[in-house]
């Protein structure tokens, strides 16, 4: 279902493009032997090369190479054989060099896609470009009522910037986008994805138009770091750039920044003069060529990616397009899922880890990687309600106990002799002993009061304390009754 | 017994191996040298105290039988070489307070072969310049005079302090760079040797940048053979320059003597330009001759786009410096001028800093980058920079090597060619195609004008041949047989 | 190409380079004196090359990815004209 802003002249639909900067997980930066570490006391992780010192020279980290390539592979995009790193000159304090180092008209991966899980299905989205760049420093300006501070230890770190095409339609799929694009980064293990640590912001470019017209003059919204804050902006600016059209006025192409606390873009208060960014190839450094056989051998490395997992998550394991997606949204989850779904119902697996595991975490705050409860001892779990150990609903408990102790669940079962009771009679006993206590209501249901029924296993299964095996009692219970 | 400052370096190197003398003794002697010839401002920094400590140290090795390849070898180094704890200024003001934390990979080498620092050799600020008059610190004096005149004249830039150190027998030998020329030039303004190497055969790592993909370092020496030692010291492959090449050094001095028989040596006609002074014309004619008594075949070559390469470079090279020294910003290091805001600081430092040859060529390489402009300026250059080394490529298909003279004049006077750029410009006509093509190139002082001044033929050979090279140039010097030497 | 003294205002702008107003119109009149000259490029047939993009005929070469510098901030600032706490210091940005 097409997404619309209603304005009061019509309707509007909204053209979204994002540009994703992507940092890349490596030890050393782009172009120096400086670490990438986080956190570091500030201008500690600096090398000559990255606080421009006279005379310095870039030599390109292979990794972040690879990195880049990997990334492109995990998007279906091209891999360009032959790219530049060119110069993009402007002067700013926290840019050491008066250039970054990028790639301009030759970048490293070309066209590719994404494939986005939405709701009402899926919907793919070009990738334009991903190009290679540097990191710059890092300003503050709120240390001192005169004077801006200025840390490089960020200057030099390798970014991936990722561009789509404007492809997205609503601030929905925007946000499906981004997290889209870091599940990906995950599996391919070239970026953290992690948003409050500056590791992946998103630049959204965002227009207006009526339906099937030109495209309208686009604002960029700036450094979002968070991918709901990525759909309150597109949302805010959407519906402030209809207010403006409407009012008869013009969208002036700008650069703005979200302001998540008051929940809405305002122009770069900085004088938007005329970027010329002087592009030229770096001298310092040669056209990097990529030859088939270290393509062929980066791709050699790739894990099964989410869209493939999904489809044979779906084939393999019988489950809905929806939970397939869900589990393998991250790389960790669905390992999780299928360690415990080998061998076993995929539905049941999915059930336990996507009900009961993803509430339990959620509750704790924590991640599964931490989770108390491994897939072997889940798996455990279902084992012991698909062969009759336990009830499902006692399962709910020792689950519970489980996430607390971390201990097996046959051990928890042992210990609190929760196991069912099979034993026919027995279960004959408590029955007996039921319908002695309750003759009024023995006799109702035999008069056709077959509602009933329900009462009485009720009361069986609280008197053998929920153990008994519910078919046993069901069996037995209307054998005694009807019989 | 010669003046110690009067051997060359071979020599030099024998007597020290010998122990005819010390590395002390030699330090001295050129230090000494060095205060005599103050007046030619061929030095921004002196290191006295360092080239006694290094010359003691060198003796200590000598004693110890650890002697390396240059050790006890006196030398300038051009202020464009980072050198750790020495201020580097780049002849600019704007590295005002300067002091490196590293040393450049080309002065390590040096130091690692056992050379002795005598100090930082003035150059044009940022190597930008022909006669070197743009330093921020004077201009250099050559120790050159025309007969019968005593005005002032220029060394040549941008090398100019190594140069005239050299010439003036302060030093054994200097570093110095060549971007368009800055070499060969004042060493044939000098009456010295000036080496260029192929583009990347020196590192590039710590030599603050001009143009990046023209700048190479390269020795100055009063022979071809101490030219030879210094560029077999200076080579090598560094990893921290992606520019720098792995071929492996050669023995430069090993074939020098290997003779020109058989060589053939290319003439390009275009190098006869209009107005080439007929004592440069017959010097190249004597050129001609020398290799040909020596055994070597002389054919008229080609190189159609010659004239194009000095508007050419005059494009790349102001380009690539209005980035490079983007980074003199007053933030991290030398200069700052207070200002208002960042950018009003930014400005009036760079504003100070740089002088006006360094602006003018930041404005022009500012110019041809910027939105509207880059594929007519730049990328029409780089263009016709690859149309440039094409006629070289196909020129040494059919010769070996390219003769010609080093520069269209010799050595003129302080301040007879700053009014008109252009004019200082075209000094660079015939190093310029080398150096856009990344060639080896040499400058062998090979006769004197009729003023008396020296004046150099240059060759031009394949890229890393520069054993060729120095062959041919040994040939050409034993032919010359120049032995004139300045007054002062 | 003639530029005018706008022109070079506005390049020095760019280029960060204070000018002062009394040299723009001489400056105007060098640039342009260069940039004319430097036409003469356009002479050439240069629609059957490319831009010459290296000028040694080798392969870019990669460092591996193992941290081998950094580690100290006072090397880094030790040349700076101001520095505290750590950081350089400039002039506050207005963002």
């Amino acid at each position: 279902m097409a997404y619309v802003i209603e304005g009061a002249t019509g309707t509007w639909e909204l053209v979204i493009g994002l540009e994703v900067h992507a940092q890349v997980i490596s030890k050393a930066k782009l172009f120096s032997g400086a670490s990438t570490d986080f956190g570091a006391t500030p201008n500690s992780q600096v090398s000559l090369v990255d606080a421009a010192m006279p005379g310095m020279l870039p030599v390109i980290n292979g990794h972040c190479v690879e990195q880049a390539v990997k990334t492109g592979l995990g998007l279906a995009a091209e891999i360009n054989r032959v790219s530049v790193f060119d110069r993009k000159n402007y002067f700013y304090p926290d840019l050491p060099a008066g250039y970054q180092i990028s790639q301009y008209s030759q970048p490293i991966v070309g066209k590719g896609r994404i494939i986005l899980d939405l709701p009402d299905g899926t919907r793919e989205i070009g990738i334009t470009r991903l190009h290679l760049e540097m990191d710059a420093g890092k300003s503050l300006h709120d240390q001192h009522p005169t004077a801006s501070f200025i840390d490089l230890n960020r200057a030099g770190v390798a970014l991936m910037e990722i561009v789509s095409e404007p492809d997205l339609r609503s601030p929905e799929e925007a946000g499906a986008y981004v997290r889209k694009l870091r599940s990906i980064l995950r599996y391919v293990g070239t970026c953290d994805g992690n948003m409050e640590e500056g590791s992946l912001r998103v630049d959204a470019n965002v227009s207006v138009r009526r339906a099937g017209a030109q495209y309208g003059t686009r604002c960029e919204i700036k450094n979002v770091n968070s991918v709901r804050f990525v759909m309150r902006a597109i949302e805010y600016e959407a519906k402030r750039q209809v207010a403006v059209l409407e009012a008869g006025g013009t969208v002036a192409q700008e650069t703005r920044l979200y302001d998540a606390n008051r929940g809405e873009t305002r122009p770069m208060r900085a004088k938007e003069e005329a970027h010329d960014y002087r592009y030229f190839p770096d001298p310092d450094l040669l056209p990097l060529e990529l030859d088939a056989a270290f393509i062929a051998r980066v791709k050699a490395t790739l894990p099964e990616l989410p869209d493939a997992k999904k489809e044979r998550f779906i084939r393999d394991f019988k489950l809905s397009p929806y939970d397939a997606g869900v589990l393998v949204a991250e790389q960790a989850s669905a390992d999780y899922f299928e360690a415990v779904a080998r061998g076993r119902s995929g539905k049941a697996a999915a059930n336990w880890v996507m009900g009961d595991l993803f509430g339990a975490l959620n509750k704790a705050g924590r991640d599964i990687a931490e989770t108390p409860v491994s897939a072997t001892q889940l798996g455990g779990l279902i084992d012991l309600i698909e062969d009759g150990t336990i009830s499902g609903r006692l399962a709910k408990e020792v689950f519970e106990a489980m996430f607390e102790t971390g201990r097996d669940a046959a051990q928890i079962v042992a210990e609190r002799g929760l196991q069912q009771v099979t034993d026919s009679g027995a279960i004959a006993a408590a029955i007996a002993a039921v319908i002695g206590a309750n003759a009024d209501k023995v006799a109702e249901y035999r008069g056709g009061k077959d509602k009933l029924f329900g009462f009485f296993v009720g009361q069986v299964m609280k008197a053998t304390a929920g153990k008994a095996n519910p078919k046993l009692v069901n069996d037995l219970l209307r054998k005694k009754l009807d019989g | 017994m010669t003046a110690l400052t009067d051997l060359t370096l071979a020599a030099a190197r024998e007597g020290l191996a010998a122990k005819r003398f010390s590395a002390r003794e030699l330090a001295e002697a050129h230090l000494t040298a060095m205060e005599r010839a103050r007046a030619l401002n061929a030095f921004i920094t002196e290191t006295p105290e360092r080239a006694l400590a290094d010359a003691a140290a060198s003796d200590a090795r000598r004693s110890r039988g650890e002697a390396g390849p240059l050790d006890g070898i006196p030398i300038a180094v051009k202020d464009l070489f980072c050198t750790a704890g020495v201020a580097t200024t780049a002849g600019s003001h704007i590295l005002h307070g300067f002091r490196p934390t590293y040393e450049s990979t080309v002065t390590a080498k040096l130091w690692q072969a056992g050379a002795v620092m005598l100090g930082k050799a003035n150059l044009d600020e940022f190597a930008m310049g022909s006669s070197n008059e743009t330093s921020h610190h004077g201009p250099v004096v050559s120790p050159w005079r025309r007969r019968g005149d005593n005005r002032p004249l220029v060394p040549g830039g941008s090398s100019g302090g190594s140069a005239a150190a050299v010439a003036a027998r302060i030093a054994m030998g200097a570093t110095g760079t060549d971007t368009g020329g800055s070499i060969r030039q004042p060493a044939a303004f000098s009456g010295i040797v000036g080496l260029k190497p192929t583009y990347g055969r020196c590192s590039r790592w710590g030599i603050v940048a001009f143009a990046s993909s023209l700048d190479q370092a390269g020795p100055l020496a009063r022979s071809v053979r101490d030219a030879a030692i210094l560029l077999g010291a200076m080579a090598g492959h560094d990893p921290k320059d992606s520019t720098s090449v792995a071929t492996p050094v050669p023995d430069y001095e090993q074939t020098l003597q290997a003779g020109v028989k058989g060589l053939r040596v290319g003439i390009p006609r275009e190098y006869r330009v209009d107005g080439m002074p007929v004592e440069v014309e017959a010097l190249w004619q004597r050129g001609i001759e020398w290799l040909r008594a020596g055994g070597a075949a002389i054919e008229e070559i080609s190189l159609p786009h010659t004239r194009y390469a000095l508007p050419t470079y005059y494009i790349v090279a102001p380009a690539e410096a209005s980035s490079n020294l983007a980074r003199y910003d007053g933030v991290r290091y030398g200069l700052r001028v207070p200002g208002g805001s960042v950018d009003a600081m930014y400005a009036n430092t760079r504003g100070a800093g740089f002088g006006r040859e360094v602006r003018r060529r930041i404005l022009i390489g500012t110019y041809v980058l910027s939105a509207g402009y880059y594929d007519a300026y730049y990328r029409k250059a780089q263009r016709v920079r690859a149309l440039v080394r094409r006629d070289f490529d196909q020129a040494f298909a059919r010769v070996d090597v390219v003769l010609t003279p080093t520069a269209p004049s010799a050595a003129f006077a302080i301040g007879e060619k700053s009014g008109d750029p252009i004019a200082m410009y075209l000094n660079d006509v015939f190093t310029v195609p080398a150096s856009l093509a990344g060639l080896p190139g040499i400058s062998v002082p090979a006769g004197l004008d009729a003023h008396g001044l020296p004046l150099g033929l240059q060759l031009i050979g394949r890229p890393f041949d520069e054993p060729t090279v120095l062959q041919a140039a040994t040939a050409l010097e034993t032919a010359a047989g120049f032995t004139a030497r300045p007054e002062v | 190409m003639s530029i005018d003294r706008a022109t070079v205002a506005k390049i020095a702008r760019l280029a960060r380079i204070a000018v002062p107003e009394e040299e723009l119109e001489a400056l105007a009149g060098e640039l342009s004196h260069i940039l004319t000259w430097v036409e003469q490029l356009s002479e050439v047939d240069t629609s059957a090359v490319a831009p010459m993009t290296s000028v040694v005929a080798m392969k870019l070469p990669w460092r591996a990815d193992v941290v081998t510098e950094g580690g100290a901030a006072e090397p880094i600032l030790q040349n700076a004209p101001a520095a505290e706490r750590g950081f350089f210091v400039v002039p506050k940005v207005v963002e």
